[in-house]
């Protein structure tokens, strides 16, 4: 029996019992779009962390007060010392290491901000010109400490606070009054909405001095620094623990956090998640593989006699062997393929459900879901091929 | 030509061994038209399956064609019973979902024929077994007249030198059951030898040779002279 018989008389089978073909093709199909849509899930809501954290900077690096790890004998902690604090001038000396593009000092307050005859409380941020672009936030007009204005008093609004002070006149110019002292509004954030948890439509910007003398401190909350491309970030982040461990007398009391270390962390949770979701939904190609196996197991049951049948008129037991296999990859075949039809569409109504998610289904698992769907299928069907193969011709011929 | 010697067959039943068939010995020369009576469990089936190669024998030596068939492997057998081999069953033996036409081609198709070749050999064999008009039908859509003729049509579309019938008219009527025994007479009048088992006296004695079989044993083997 040729190969092409055998594709071709098997498919005939295979449409002749419609119902059932039916409904392994769709216990297949389910696995397989399961696979498909969840993993399309998974690497969705992973991408759309990394777009998250790509959106609050490029190339970041975070240098905060305090060592992050456990040591053994932190003699300040028996003296009552805290850990010293970042000062200005460690962000300067910062800002002049070689692989550093620009920082950021930054401290975090909130004030009571007052003008046009209206009064709300708002965030503050206290910096430098560098944290707008540091941050990748955009100013919808103006500007903030351009050249020459590094001291003045000027604030940059959210915004959402520069429409609610200023709904019908420009803000740019006016004055208003944030804590007991008086700034002038040289910008606005365009509205961007929040990130990671942050909304910039709701915070101002201020100096930093400034925002030291209203909070009354001279440390920093964070200093920021932008390396100066990918590749700088880890000889930066050394350089930096270096210079300040240096200007500490020698104490390491701070902690870097670089931008593609936590982005690093979430990638891997997520991953993870997607193959654990993905996982779950290989569980049911696998319930649709023994699916396919008791279903064949009944069709050998139940063509007993034809399996004599075509024995008595010299079909070999590899050809009844192969009709039944190639019965499985039929039926296999056309339940991946319906499979990752039904999964792509799944994803798109995700994507179109949820414009923010960019649920994909990443190209291994579509291929992992057709392939398992296959390999299962077809692996089902090796023992009742076997068993129609082995049956006793005069048997099975007696067989009504 | 066939040619056993000293074939037996046991089947265990309940711990007994029964014989199927005890020491045959047989000779029939091709072109023969011989039939096989016995009543039921006197080993007829078993001696035609034996003949057909869907069985083996326990012991004893079965040549066809001045071949040594016992040494052979599943696969070799199997050619012959495509080549050389045509079954006709009682109960048609039709795959219900296949048409007659189908029915018929499986043959064919088992031997790795072109299909354009199928096609013209199924279309002569529908002409010859007047089943042009139900070509397309299913069996469950034939009499059972026209469904024994699909089943011979099938049996001899790979023209075999043997025809192996078992009580190929016990499903049908009187006036049906002769038109079939005249199309296989007619296939022998055509040179091919055909071996009928049967427990009915009157079909077994259209036969030329008769051979009446108890408990395993051949108890006679005549030969009318007009065979």
């Amino acid at each position: 029996m040729t190969l092409a018989d055998t594709l071709q008389t098997s498919f005939k089978t295979v449409l002749s019992y419609r119902i059932r073909s039916l409904l392994i093709v769709l216990a297949m199909a389910l696995g397989v779009a399961a696979v498909v849509v969840l993993t399309a899930l998974g690497d969705g809501a992973r991408n759309y962390v990394i777009n998250q954290f790509s959106s609050i900077g490029t190339n970041l690096l975070v240098v905060l007060p305090g060592r992050a790890e456990t040591s053994g004998s932190f003699l300040g902690a028996v003296l009552g010392q805290t850990p010293r604090d970042l000062t200005l001038k460690d962000a300067q000396l910062l800002g002049r290491l070689p692989q550093v593009r620009r920082y950021a000092p930054l401290n975090v307050g909130a004030a009571e901000l007052s003008g046009a005859n209206r009064l709300r409380e708002v965030t503050v941020l206290g910096s430098n010109a560098d944290l707008i672009p540091i941050r990748h936030m955009k100013l919808a007009q103006g500007g903030f400490l351009a050249h020459g204005t590094e001291r003045n008093a000027q604030i940059v609004l959210g915004a959402k606070i520069a429409d609610e002070f200023f709904p019908r006149s420009q803000a740019i110019g006016q004055r208003v009054r944030l804590g007991d002292s008086r700034f002038m509004v040289s910008g606005v954030l365009a509205a961007q909405g929040e990130s990671m948890g942050f909304n910039t439509d709701e915070i101002v910007i201020i100096p930093i001095d400034y925002a030291q003398a209203m909070f009354n401190t001279t440390s920093l909350f964070r200093i920021l620094i932008e390396a100066k491309s990918h590749n700088d970030i880890e000889p930066a982040k050394q350089a930096i623990l270096a210079t300040l461990k240096q200007s500490h007398d020698g104490e390491e009391d701070i902690t870097v956090i670089t931008q593609d270390a936590i982005l690093a962390t979430f990638d891997r949770i997520l991953h993870t998640m997607t193959l654990a979701v993905a996982g779950i939904a290989a569980i049911s190609l696998i319930v649709a593989g023994i699916l396919v196996m008791n279903v064949m197991l009944v069709a050998v049951n139940q063509r007993t006699a034809e399996i004599g049948l075509l024995k008595a008129i010299g079909a070999t037991s590899s050809d009844i062997r192969r009709l039944f296999f190639a019965e499985a990859v039929w039926l296999s075949f056309a339940g991946a393929i319906l499979g990752f039809l039904l999964g792509q569409f799944g994803s798109l109504m995700l994507r179109l459900a949820y414009p923010q998610l960019p649920a994909w289904a990443p190209v291994w698992a579509s291929i992992a879901g057709i392939v398992v769907a296959l390999v299962t299928g077809i692996a089902a069907s090796l023992w009742p091929a076997n068993q129609a193969a082995r049956l006793d011709a005069v048997k099975a011929l007696s067989k009504r | 030509m066939i040619r056993l010697s000293a074939i037996t067959r046991t089947f265990h039943m309940g711990g007994q061994a029964v014989y199927a068939l005890n020491g045959i010995n047989l000779h029939i020369a091709s072109g023969e038209y011989v039939s096989i009576m016995g009543p039921s469990g006197s080993g007829k089936s078993t001696l035609l399956n034996i003949i057909g190669l869907l069985d083996r024998p326990d012991s004893g030596r079965y040549e066809l064609d001045d071949r040594l068939i016992t040494d052979l492997s599943e696969t070799e057998q199997a050619q012959i019973r495509r080549e050389k081999i045509g079954f006709v069953f009682q109960s048609f033996h039709l795959i219900p979902r296949l048409t007659a036409a189908e029915n018929i081609e499986l043959p064919l198709i088992l031997s790795g024929m072109p299909q354009e070749q199928r096609q013209i050999r199924v279309d002569e064999a529908l002409q010859a077994f007047e089943l042009k008009q139900r070509a397309s039908h299913r069996p469950a859509e034939l009499s059972g007249g026209q469904r024994q003729r699909v089943a011979i049509a099938r049996a001899t579309i790979m023209q075999p030198s043997v025809i192996l019938a078992d009580e190929p008219t016990g499903n049908l009527d009187h006036q049906i059951g002769a038109e079939v025994m005249a199309l296989l007479e007619n296939l022998h009048h055509g040179g091919t030898t055909l071996i009928v088992v049967t427990h009915d006296r009157e079909l077994g004695a259209r036969a030329h040779r008769q051979i009446a079989m108890r408990d395993g044993k051949i108890m006679t083997d005549q030969a009318d002279d007009a065979g």
